[in-house]
């Protein structure tokens, strides 16, 4: 591994200063799952590491009128216990329960999966679903981007060099409303999606009113599918608007072929997942 | 350029000095001689380097030494009562749940770990919690039965 230098700000301000200051390779430490992992494959000059997690509001979840503030280095295991954030945002919680073992959940976070940006990210889909924006902090002052906009390739994100992510938003989905998050692997546990599918919609008197579907591991970027959505609103979610949402999400997909999937295959089960996850929301909305 | 660290192992104050890029197992086999913790993929996927910090499980490969600064370590040496093993390794013993041992410090770490969240856990949750901990011996079984016993034994408050 290369030599490096490590900071561990306490506050925002100290974090910006820091990543300004700094120059050459930079990289912002969360929970360190891919990061201390290409650190150690990596022959590179010396790197500055910002640990972020001393920064209270960096690890911190808050539940206001307007949604969820969480920030961005909460672990998944602190996430995925807060029943107060899963019975507004099942299918968020949901997605970040699927990353990789117990163990790995005490570190990992929801804003280090964005910003590590893989393509199979489990928990872009779900946020992209639930019209999430990502507050991005830097010299320069904030700006705010959608979380559909925020990876913008394989390993690639719309950050520059002097910034972080600060803050993820979440809006309070209104009444009658609710989220589900569906992916595919070989096996039960402990992997990478092959595809995944989010979907988040609101029902009022049983019928769809409106509805966000994202889908992941089957393009470079997870996808906004707005195609998708628009089959389901207007609609009770019956077998033949389901289908066409599961249409439009196969056509809007794509995937490589790679040893966890075809195009064909990942393209027929991103539409399946689609359908079930759509689904499981509704279900789930009716009963809230 | 070294780090000086102080940190809390198993309820002793441990102060050390280290490379930022050094890892918490790195430092804690082999600078500080806590080798109960075992090295088996070095990158997260099979948990025999399973600790807590601050009571959280995590693999240590993946925790720099230097984030340990303030933060409460828990290892496999900090689970026996001295010379009094505790229900779950007698429970690991009873059931013969290990063979060649190397993962059974990681184990026995993360059982812990599931208990004290979840006394009274299904098969299927011990089953999910504990997939992060890869054995190659023994095909599982008896490590479940060694869990679901230390359960029950710590639930009825042995």
């Amino acid at each position: 591994m290369a030599e490096m230098i490590y900071q561990s700000p306490k506050s925002i301000e100290e974090a910006v200063n820091l990543l300004a200051a700094s120059s050459g390779s930079v990289n912002i430490l969360a929970g360190g799952t891919d990061l201390i992992i290409q650190m150690q494959a990596s022959i590179d000059a010396p790197r500055v590491i910002i640990d972020v997690k001393k920064i209270a509001e960096m690890t911190q979840a808050e539940l206001t009128d307007d949604g969820l503030l969480l920030g961005p280095s909460m672990c998944c295991a602190e996430l995925t216990a807060r029943e107060d954030i899963k019975a507004l945002f099942p299918g968020l919680v949901e997605s970040a329960y699927l990353i990789g073992s117990s163990q790995v959940q005490g570190r990992a976070s929801v804003g280090g999966n964005l910003c590590n940006s893989s393509p199979a990210a489990d928990t872009v889909p779900a946020l992209i679903a639930l019209n999430a924006s990502c507050q991005i902090l830097g010299p320069a002052g904030e700006r705010t981007v959608k979380a559909e906009d925020f990876v913008t390739g394989v390993g690639s994100n719309c950050l520059a060099e002097d910034e972080f992510l600060r803050c993820i938003e979440i809006p309070r989905p209104a009444p009658n409303s609710a989220d589900a998050y569906l992916r595919f692997i070989p096996r039960t546990e402990m992997d990478i999606a092959v595809a995944g599918a989010a979907v988040s919609l609101t029902v009022k008197e049983g019928i769809c009113s409106s509805a966000r579907v994202a889908i992941g591991a089957v393009a470079p970027t997870a996808l906004l599918v707005p195609e998708a959505a628009a089959c389901l609103v207007g609609t009770d979610l019956g077998t033949a608007d389901l289908n066409a949402a599961a249409a439009a999400a196969t056509a809007a997909a794509t995937p490589i072929t790679d040893r966890r999937g075809t195009v064909e295959f990942r393209k027929h089960i991103v539409g399946v997942l689609t359908k079930r996850a759509a689904s499981i929301a509704f279900q789930r909305a009716k009963g809230n | 350029m070294k780090t000086h660290v102080t940190t809390s192992i198993n309820d002793e104050t441990v102060e050390f000095l280290c490379e930022p890029q050094q890892t918490l197992l790195h430092v804690l086999r082999n600078e500080l001689g806590l080798t109960g913790t075992k090295e088996g993929c070095g990158s997260g996927d099979c948990g025999a380097c399973s600790v807590t910090v601050n009571d959280r499980l995590v693999c240590s490969c993946l925790v720099l030494a230097v984030e340990a600064d303030g933060a409460k370590i828990g290892t496999i040496e900090g689970v026996a009562n001295s010379d009094k093993l505790h229900v779950i390794q007698e429970k690991y013993l009873e059931h013969a749940a290990l063979q060649c041992g190397i993962c059974t410090p990681g184990l026995i770490v993360s059982t812990k770990a599931l208990l004290e969240e979840n006394p009274n856990p299904t098969e299927a949750e011990a089953r999910y919690f504990l997939a992060g901990n890869l054995c190659r011996c023994t095909g599982y079984d008896k490590i479940i039965k060694a869990v679901m016993d230390s359960a029950e034994s710590l639930r009825q408050g042995a």
